[in-house]
């Protein structure tokens, strides 16, 4: 399983990567492998301002739906619309390709209330005991 | 009667693997405080033989179609029911198989389903359709919900020639959801398209009408899909898909929703249930589309199968998120549905529909010609319509029924500013001798 | 066995231009102008429907019947389904033309027998359920579900107390309760099963506030399992002030044993072809029925059957409490029919047999296959057993390559991964017409299945292997939706 330490981790197994005052989100591999292959994705629109936590889409596989939490709060300022009609890149490149929306960050303090890697993978494997 | 099959040793031999002394020990798990200690108040049982005598006996006490003359439709018609859909549809293989959750077990009943959409796709002239719904008047609620959904709107407008039953279904779904029902009003008939016009000042959700609406009268439905384009609502029509075997399907006409109650295809009309709701859609509405949908696919040696698709719509996954709370279908209704339109094909369904409307004009000349009972509405009509009557509707009907005749609707029962009236329906089932003897009959009645 | 495993083309498919079927009726008036009679603006052009003769159609349903798994044909273990046997007579009372050809909007007078049936069906079901009366109108179990969480939100507005927005579900529960729920515009809140898998009460008492307007229970639970202090539970959800509703998907364990009206709960719903065994046509029709306590009687949908002078039924609408109208006519009253035979067959003792032996078939099963599937709960279960096929996990099988593999045994599946709350989860629900024997191979067959798991795991994950299809590409039937046939219009 695929835990890159570039970045952080939200136990709800959002990835959160900081490029300056932004921050990218995507859906980490652990969870592109437990929903299956991914069919559809419910984007935000771009200009959301989101708070930390909240619901700002979801991605869904045959049969399951995970709703998507924001890491951090900030504005909505792009959305990989390119995955819509190929959703198999959640699942294929979970942390690059498949990445799901760009947030510039209004506190970036909150970054350090999210999870490192380490401390991800820890959750990961207590829940396939 | 008893269906079980385990005999008094065999059980014995069970609970001994069990590890339980008595059948008494399974309920251990059930205070004693809330069991019954009493048998349940029930009337003694039956064998198979008396069982069917109560219950002829009881049926004895209504009057049925085989043996009385009946013009009355409404939203449920007497379509003459070939012999084929009962015969096919009654096979166990189907009466008595669940959901198609395991499609490799599945694939007859998912294939038919597959079927029932595409034929429906293919009357309505619409993109999709689900796999069918409780009846006319719930799908057409949950059509109403589904466009408050896609709106964000909360008023539903609905013209008063829709059923009223219907409207009363909508009425106690949108009621419960917080929403609000807003009434188009007729006029001669036909929903009034200048009431359309008000609409652009408050928009709603959807504006909702029915073809033939409930007097018969056939409308421009163009109209529904033109104004429901100028306020940015969706348009929904109802229909009778068994017109639609002649009339200009709603796909042609724009429109973005269309239910229907399937009855009028093969069903029986076993006193109003269990019956069939259609919905096809556009779509754009694909994932927004209530029920369930069956979709083709390939198994893992490239053959067509057909599973259950876009289910994550659905309660089971999506819980209190869903697109509707609805879980059953109408399976067999929709299996019969679809065998009554292809036992019949493409000739036979045209045929038979156009001799309901020669029928029932044949009626409507003779009532107006012999009789001088004028129609009420001067539209253009399927195989039902309304005439004015010189005495009260459910007077003359008290006096049909005494000669064997079930008269049409008296629609002063939900339309009182109507004059004394009745919706008269005909369909392929009466004879040129049946209708010139329910000419005979209301003279007879009207003059006494 | 090539008839049973060839792929069937679709009707469309073997259309012909010009071939016809069943004629139903012949012209005797004299013919008019289509164009004049219904305007020339209003016809189609053309009707894209399939030109068969009436022996293609035949052949055509008959071979897709012969690939529809039924409970005719086997063994349909499928949990939280009730997928009892259908008596045959049932279907004959019903396609009496007394009830088949009879119109809804007849004149009261002319169908006294089909107000009869309902008004004494709901009688029976007020007894079995130990509540007030009855209504026949809801089309299934969700549709029942919704109307009474209608009825519920009714009876607050009435008492001003619209301030009761929660309603109350647990985890192990049906997704049915919650999207009934949130239509009416309720918030849900999930409760947890306790580690005994009955009710954490302690996560109730928590729960339950002046916003509580209900709790749904499922009793028997979706695990299976008697909800052992439901009159405690019921008394707290009074004490706040809330309704107690009933799921009755399971009522089949409890018929003539208990009741839930006596249990406390104000309000339930039956599924008829479940409990009643009415046939469930492949997914349909349903039919459910609401059965209530005195307090919410006002609120019944509309119409209410009346049997006044103790003769004369009649159907009554103008009620100012009601819901309303719920359904185009009175409900599924052919089903009702059905279901009406099936306890007037069967009388008191008949019905608690059922339970008996739904109930004893249920342990009977998680008995036989304890070693190899492990019950979720290790008590004394009701109708149905939930197991969990997580012990094979370590060979790479999942409970869904059980159940395929179930399929080549000849066997329906139980239903899987429900209740959510048990990993890996098998339901299997027997009821009370499956024999001993019929029970026996079932049980060796799963017993066999998890020594394949050992021995040979590719075998349970590539099975079915004896059906027309293998497993199906569910993924490309969402990406490349595919709906319909398009040689059509």
């Amino acid at each position: 399983m695929l835990i890159p330490d570039d970045r952080k981790y939200s136990v709800t197994h959002e990835w959160a990567k900081v490029e300056g005052d932004k921050v990218r989100v995507g859906i980490s591999d652990h969870a592109q492998e437990e929903l299956g292959d991914v069919v559809y994705l419910d984007l935000p629109e771009v200009g959301r301002i989101l708070s930390k936590g909240d619901v700002f889409g979801a991605v869904e596989s045959v049969k399951a739906v995970s709703d998507l939490y924001a890491p951090v709060s900030g504005e909505v300022v792009e959305t990989n619309t390119d995955i819509l009609n190929h959703t198999e890149r959640v699942n294929e490149s979970a942390y690059d390709e498949g990445w799901i929306i760009l947030i510039r960050m209004s506190d970036p303090s909150e970054l350090d209330g999210l999870l490192d890697a380490d401390a991800y993978r820890q959750i990961v494997e207590e829940a396939s005991h | 009667m008893s269906f079980i099959a385990n005999t008094i040793p065999e059980q014995a031999a069970m609970l001994d693997t069990i590890g339980i002394r008595s059948l008494e020990d399974l309920w251990d798990p059930i205070p004693a405080s809330i069991r019954l200690n009493r048998p349940l108040d029930l009337s003694p049982a039956l064998d198979e033989q008396n069982l069917v005598r109560h219950l002829q006996r009881i049926a004895d006490a209504n009057v049925h179609l085989d043996r009385n003359l009946s013009f009355i439709g409404a939203g449920i018609y007497d379509h003459y029911c070939p012999a084929i859909v009962s015969a096919l549809a009654s096979r166990g293989e189907f009466a008595t198989s669940y959901t198609p959750y395991q499609p490799e077990v599945s694939q007859g009943m998912l294939q038919a389903m597959y079927e029932f959409q595409s034929l429906i796709c293919d009357l309505t002239g619409m993109d999709m359709a689900n796999a069918s719904m409780y009846d006319g008047a719930t799908a057409l609620a949950e059509a109403a919900l589904m466009a408050v959904e896609v709106t964000g709107r909360t008023r539903v407008a609905v013209s008063e020639a829709v059923h009223p039953h219907y409207r009363q279904v909508l009425n106690t779904y949108l009621r419960s959801a917080g929403d609000e029902m807003i009434l188009l009003p007729a006029r001669r008939g036909i929903t009034d398209a200048a009431s359309f016009e008000d609409l652009l000042k408050g928009p709603p959700a959807c504006i909702i009408g029915q073809q033939p609406n409930f007097f018969g009268c056939l409308e421009d439905v163009s109209n529904y899909s033109n104004a429901a384009v100028r306020c940015g609502a969706l348009s929904i029509i109802s229909v009778d898909p068994f017109t639609l075997a002649l009339l200009k399907p709603p796909g042609e006409m724009e429109i973005d929703i269309v239910t229907g109650e399937g009855q009028s295809l093969g069903l029986p009309t076993g006193f109003g249930g269990p019956l069939l709701g259609i919905f096809a859609c556009k779509r754009d509405y694909a994932r927004r589309l209530p029920g369930r949908i069956v979709g083709a696919t390939t198994d893992s040696e490239g053959r067509r199968g057909y599973v259950m698709t876009l289910r994550t719509r659905e309660q089971d996954i999506r819980r209190e998120k869903a697109t509707s709370n609805i879980c059953t279908n109408e399976a067999l209704m929709a299996l019969m549905a679809s065998i009554y339109l292809v036992a019949l094909g493409k000739e036979g369904l045209r045929e038979t529909a156009e001799i309901c409307v020669q029928k029932a004009h044949y009626l409507q000349q003779h009532l107006e010609n012999e009789l001088g009972l004028k129609p009420l509405f001067q539209s253009k009509f399927f195989c039902e319509f309304a005439v004015t009557l010189p005495i009260d509707g459910d007077e003359l009907n008290q006096r049909l029924l005494q000669q064997g005749i079930i008269g049409g609707y008296n629609l002063r029962r939900r339309y009182p500013q109507l004059p004394d009236s009745m919706l008269v329906c005909v369909t392929e089932t009466k004879s040129r001798d049946d209708l010139d003897r329910f000419v005979q009959a209301m003279k007879e009645c009207i003059a006494s | 066995m090539s008839r049973y495993t060839h792929q069937n083309p679709l009707l469309i498919e073997g259309s012909v231009p010009g071939r016809r079927g069943v004629r139903t009726a012949t012209l005797d008036v004299p013919a008019h102008s289509l164009g004049d009679m219904l305007g020339a603006e209003n016809l189609r052009r053309e009707l894209p429907m399939p030109e068969l003769s009436e022996l293609d159609v035949v052949r055509h349903y008959t071979s897709l019947s012969h690939h529809n798994y039924s409970i005719d044909s086997g063994f349909y273990p499928l949990g939280s389904c009730t997928m009892k046997y259908n008596p045959k007579v049932n279907d004959r009372i019903a396609a009496m033309p007394g009830y088949s050809r009879i119109h809804p909007l007849q004149p009261e007078e002319t169908v006294q027998g089909a107000l009869q049936i309902m008004y004494e069906l709901q009688a029976m079901l007020a007894e079995i359920a130990g509540m007030a009366t009855a209504t026949l109108q809801p089309a299934a179990g969700a549709h029942a579900e919704l109307l009474s969480l209608m009825m519920i939100q009714a009876y607050y507005r009435h008492r001003g107390e619209e301030g009761r927005e929660v309603v109350l579900i647990p985890d192990s529960a049906h997704g049915t309760n919650p999207a009934s729920a949130a239509r009416c515009g309720f918030t849900v809140q999930t409760i947890k099963t306790g580690s005994n898998g009955n009710i954490d009460l302690s996560g109730l008492k928590a729960a339950l506030s002046t916003q509580t307007a209900a709790l749904m229970l499922t009793n028997p639970s979706t695990l299976g399992l008697f909800e052992t202090r439901i009159a405690e539970i019921c008394e707290l959800a009074h004490q706040r002030g809330a309704l107690v509703y009933c799921d009755g998907a399971n009522m089949n364990a409890l018929l003539g044993i208990a009741r839930p009206g006596d249990m406390g709960f104000d309000v339930m719903h039956f599924n008829l072809h479940k409990t009643f065994s009415t046939p469930h046509g492949g997914g349909g029709p349903g039919g459910g029925v609401i059965a209530v306590q005195r307090c919410l009687e006002p609120f019944l949908p509309v119409p209410v059957i009346i049997h006044k002078d103790g003769r004369h039924y009649s159907l009554e609408e103008d009620r100012p409490h009601t819901i309303g109208r719920i359904h185009s006519f009175y409900g599924a009253f052919l089903v009702a029919v059905r279901a009406y035979a099936y306890i007037a067959g069967l009388g008191a003792d008949g019905l608690r047999e059922v339970a008996e032996n739904a109930v004893l078939n249920a342990n009977y099963i998680r008995a036989k296959i304890a070693e190899s599937f492990p019950a979720a709960f290790p008590q004394t279960c009701m109708h149905e057993v939930v197991v969990s096929a997580g012990g094979l996990r370590r060979h790479g099988v999942k409970a869904l390559d059980v159940s395929k593999r179930l399929i080549d045994y000849g066997f329906h599946p139980p239903t899987n991964y429900f209740p959510l709350t048990v990993p890996e989860a098998l339901m299997i629900e027997p009821t009370e017409t499956e024999s001993k024997q019929t029970l026996d191979t079932f049980c060796e067959a799963l017993i066999q299945i998890s020594r394949e798991a050992e021995d040979d795991p590719e075998l349970l994950r590539t099975a079915p292997h004896h059906t027309p299809v293998s497993r199906l590409n569910e993924t490309a039937a969402v990406k490349k939706l595919d709906v319909r046939w398009s040689t059509g219009g």
